[in-house]
């Protein structure tokens, strides 16, 4: 082990000094090795991007015209001396923890990931290194999930019930990965399902790259017994809009792992909460970072102070990076905070991506 | 307790009071009578006494979870509940059990306050390990108590009506009062009482007057009165009965031995709206910090009753020879209650609380003005034809107070807030300036919007000094205009001053620490010595 580490933390975001690349930089670099599309983590302006095919996908979308190299899971890039890799992180697809490796040592960056299968995107793999960059948005022992299909499985039984009341069913859901596994979970047979501009333009970016989505239809395209029957699914911030007010009568629901508090499900206003994650709970955090077998363990996103703390108390020498987030961000999460959800104002249809993408 | 969960899950699910309604009135024609009961018992405020304490619930509760203390309660700190942090924390179920009923598990709850401390860990940790989360959710307030479910006591009182068949307002008045579920049947508690008993009404609430009072039309059809600043509350007496009712259905006739004499005085089927105020041989009240060394006692010592005798100034007359005269119009009530008040033999502690002159709406503006010279918060305003309604109702009765004290102050501690605002940084603690010193002199946690407090949230973490669990010492810098409605002496107070309801009116951006306001000009207000 040499005097600088593998990776240090700039104002910047992750830096590796051996192959000079950033990791999820805030700023604009030369270099970016992105783990997901999540507005939070591929910014505009970098010189080069390295994702994986399904990250770039999405990212080429939101982001217009950049450089991007594509690497596939566990295919080794050799930047500058130093092997990065990529690895599923199970929490959207086409997202990859970071494996970086360099004179032996290895290190990875968690980006988000959820440790539970969702039935879409490529399941979270542990990877051993001697170090691991985690990140812990819900890294309290309160957030505790319960199995997909469960959830899943609630949803349908909701929607069918207002399919049988004819009230159209409303999910707010983020447009990348948040939407799309609920998709991917829901039963076609209780009635059509829509999606909203933002949600399309992922799903079709995602079915050019061979994700299989269950079909989707415009609103336009969706009118009497059938809009009754539907469920739509929308970005946050688009429920509760001009947008949904077209929709009549209808049942509003939010996906996210905030509605597993009843104080934040009640502040949000809506009112049927599912608490359905794509950040791994308190249990699955703990259970991923031991399945590394890192010693050293740095945590970012969330409950940073408390859960760092949690770790010293289970053996790790552990401490917090502070990202550009964490200063100015409700405590309940830098990330995917149920403030970016529903109480910034309320984007309308044709650019409701840009907060609502965040995640 | 799933009958009750999924109650709840209805209620807290919604916001429409139809769609709350419905489900009580369901919930009362379907469920048992003697959960029927604990459920009204419990919705109207009724706890039982606590059989085990918080403290034991969170150590059994961090002990069943596996986990330390601290992370316990910073997870307590997040979630802003006790009961909803136990429920969430506990693994899932191990087993499954029968679900029990609300009266049966009230019923074990209650056997358990005698039981040695190692059979209530026992018999706590079982029940939590065969219940789902949403049932040990409300199992936990159980246990805890102050639980409304969200549903106000107008709306339970209604949908209790409606699905035994009876008139609301009659239904109100028997849930009033004393009365305990498991020595009751829903027969006998909804059945009219011959005399009545020692039952109190449903008060009448006035609403806080926002437009000017001339939008209230002619002086003439109104009424006006001081507007006291002490205990509401109502005197029963009955044949048989007597009995003094605070605002909140407590009985606390022992607590005003001054008025015990009105039982024989009172003529027999007499029910008085009114205010207790402590008040000596001065020409106004004494404050009401007075008062507020009498309540929290059991008996009251010969001292304080010298100290701060107990006056019950009337307000209405709600019963008279045993009749309800509710719907009998205010200003014929008020004429009845003055002629019986001045039929009272001399020396006993009551006395009609004065009109006070209303010939314009201008010049009561100027009366008003005198409140805080007479002890008084403002004034009350009255249809002269209103009856004398359950509730709040708007629109014929109208608080019309002064307008607040304020001062600015700087804020130095700071906490986040808790359910709604758990995210939110919303308790506040300021201090003015004594010398060359900040003395912390007042906490207030309400009257910035949303994205104020958000605003003030992004602020305090960018600004902490440190950090005490969930609170932040933070940089002196934001000031802030803060309102409160009475000042007084408080040894128990660093700053020697306690406020009454401070609350924040409005962030000052454009002050600085430097112009913050004084001790010294905040004690100027303190009323004098004299009268206190
Ligand atoms: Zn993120
Ligand atoms: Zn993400």
């Amino acid at each position: 082990m040499g005097q600088t580490p593998l990776l240090t933390f700039t104002d910047r975001g992750i830096h590796c000094p051996a192959g000079d690349f950033y990791i999820d930089p805030w700023r604009p670099v030369a270099r970016a090795v992105i783990t997901h599309a999540h507005s939070d983590h591929a910014r505009p302006g970098h010189g080069a991007y390295l994702a994986t095919p399904g990250t770039a996908t999405v990212m080429r979308h939101r982001l217009g015209p950049i450089r991007v190299d594509c690497a596939g899971y566990g295919e080794a890039v050799t930047i500058n001396g130093v092997t990065v890799s990529f690895h599923p992180a199970g929490h959207v697809p086409g997202s990859a923890q970071v494996r970086v490796e360099h004179g032996g040592e290895v290190w990875v960056v968690s980006g988000d990931y959820k440790t539970a299968p969702d039935g879409l995107s490529e399941p979270f793999e542990p990877i051993r290194c001697h170090a691991f960059i985690s990140e812990c948005t819900f890294g309290l022992p309160v957030f505790r999930w319960e199995p997909n299909t469960l959830v899943m499985a609630r949803i349908n039984r909701w929607w069918a019930e207002n399919a049988a009341a004819g009230r159209v069913s409303v999910i707010g859901a983020y447009a990348l990965g948040k939407a799309q596994r609920v998709l991917a979970g829901l039963d076609p047979s209780i009635g059509p399902i829509v999606a909203h501009g933002a949600v399309e333009a992922v799903n079709v970016a995602l079915r050019g790259v061979g994700y299989a989505l269950p079909p989707t239809a415009r609103l336009a395209d969706t009118t009497g017994a059938d809009l009754r029957r539907a469920l739509v699914l929308a970005p946050p911030g688009a429920v509760g809009s001009t947008w949904a007010r077209r929709l009549g009568e209808m049942a509003e629901a939010s996906a996210s792992g905030w509605m597993a508090i009843r104080g934040i499900r009640r502040r949000r206003g809506l009112g049927t909460g599912f608490v359905i994650s794509d950040h791994a709970d308190f249990v699955g955090l703990t259970d991923a970072i031991r399945a590394t077998g890192a010693d050293r363990v740095f945590v970012t996103h969330g409950y940073t102070g408390p859960f760092r703390r949690w770790l010293e108390d289970q053996g790790y020498q552990a401490g917090v990076v502070e990202t550009e987030f964490a200063g100015e961000e409700a405590d309940v999460g830098a990330d995917q905070g149920p403030d970016q959800a529903g109480d910034h104002a309320l984007p309308t249809e044709p650019d409701a991506e840009g907060g609502a993408i965040r995640e | 307790m799933k009958r009750l969960a999924a109650l709840f899950a209805v209620l807290d699910g919604t916001t429409k009071t139809s769609a709350k309604l419905s489900a009580l009135t369901a919930h009362f024609r379907a469920a048992p009578e003697a959960d029927i009961l604990w459920t009204v018992a419990l919705l109207s405020g009724r706890r039982p006494r606590r059989a085990v304490t918080t403290t034991e619930l969170r150590t059994w509760a961090a002990e069943a979870a596996g986990l330390p203390d601290w992370l316990f309660e910073e997870s307590y700190a997040v979630v802003g509940d006790l009961a909803e942090t136990i429920a969430l924390v506990l693994p899932p179920p191990s087993a499954t059990a029968a679900s029990a009923g609300l009266a049966e598990t009230m019923a074990s709850l209650s056997d358990l306050a005698h039981q040695p401390p190692e059979a209530r860990k026992a018999a706590i940790l079982a029940a939590w390990a065969t219940m789902p989360a949403d049932e040990r959710f409300l199992f936990n307030k159980l246990i805890t108590g102050g639980f409304r479910m969200g549903v106000a006591q107008g709306l339970m009182t209604r949908a209790l009506a409606e699905a035994t068949g009876q008139d609301a307002a009659a239904v109100a008045h028997r849930l009033m009062g004393d009365w305990t579920p498991v020595a009751i049947t829903l027969a006998d508690l909804l059945a009219p009482t011959a005399g009545g008993g020692s039952r109190p009404y449903p008060f009448a609430l006035a609403s806080g007057l926002e437009a000017a009072p001339d939008s209230l039309g002619d002086p003439a059809d109104w009424r006006a009165e001081w507007k006291w600043d002490g205990i509401r509350g109502q005197i029963v007496a009955r044949p048989g009965a007597f009995a003094v009712w605070s605002r909140g259905e407590e009985l606390i006739t022992d607590r005003f031995p001054e008025f015990a004499p009105l039982a024989r005085a009172l003529p027999p089927g007499t029910v008085l709206d009114g205010e207790i105020l402590a008040w000596g041989e001065g020409a106004a009240p004494l404050p009401f910090a007075a008062l507020q060394r009498r309540i929290g006692r059991k008996s009251v010592p010969r001292k304080v009753l010298a100290e701060a005798p107990a006056r019950f100034l009337a307000y209405d007359l709600m019963e008279a020879d045993g009749r309800d005269i509710r719907a009998v119009p205010f200003a014929e009530r008020r004429d009845r209650l003055e002629a019986l008040v001045a039929g009272l033999p001399p020396g006993v502690p009551i006395a009609v609380s004065p009109l006070v002159a209303l010939t314009g709406w201008e010049t009561l503006a100027r009366t008003r003005e005198a409140a805080r010279d007479r002890g008084a918060e403002g004034l009350m305003l009255k249809r002269a034809a209103s009856p004398y309604f359950t509730g709040r109702r708007r629109g014929d009765w109208w608080k019309w107070k002064l307008d607040p004290y304020t001062v600015d102050a700087v804020m130095i501690y700071a906490q986040a807030g808790h359910g709604r605002r758990a995210a939110l940084y919303t308790d506040f603690t300021f201090a003015i300036r004594a010398g060359n010193d900040l003395l912390p002199f007042a906490k207030a946690y309400s009257g910035l919007t949303d994205a104020e407090f958000a605003e003030v949230t992004r602020w305090v973490k960018a600004h902490t000094l440190e950090r005490f669990g969930p609170v932040r010492r933070v940089v002196p810098e934001l000031v802030f205009e803060l309102a409160f409605e009475g000042i007084q002496e408080s040894p128990r107070h660093k700053s020697g001053i306690a406020l009454r309801f401070p609350r924040i009116l409005r962030w000052r951006r454009d002050k600085t620490v430097a112009e913050i306001d004084t001790l010294d000009s905040l004690r100027a207000l303190l009323p004098p010595r004299a009268e206190r």
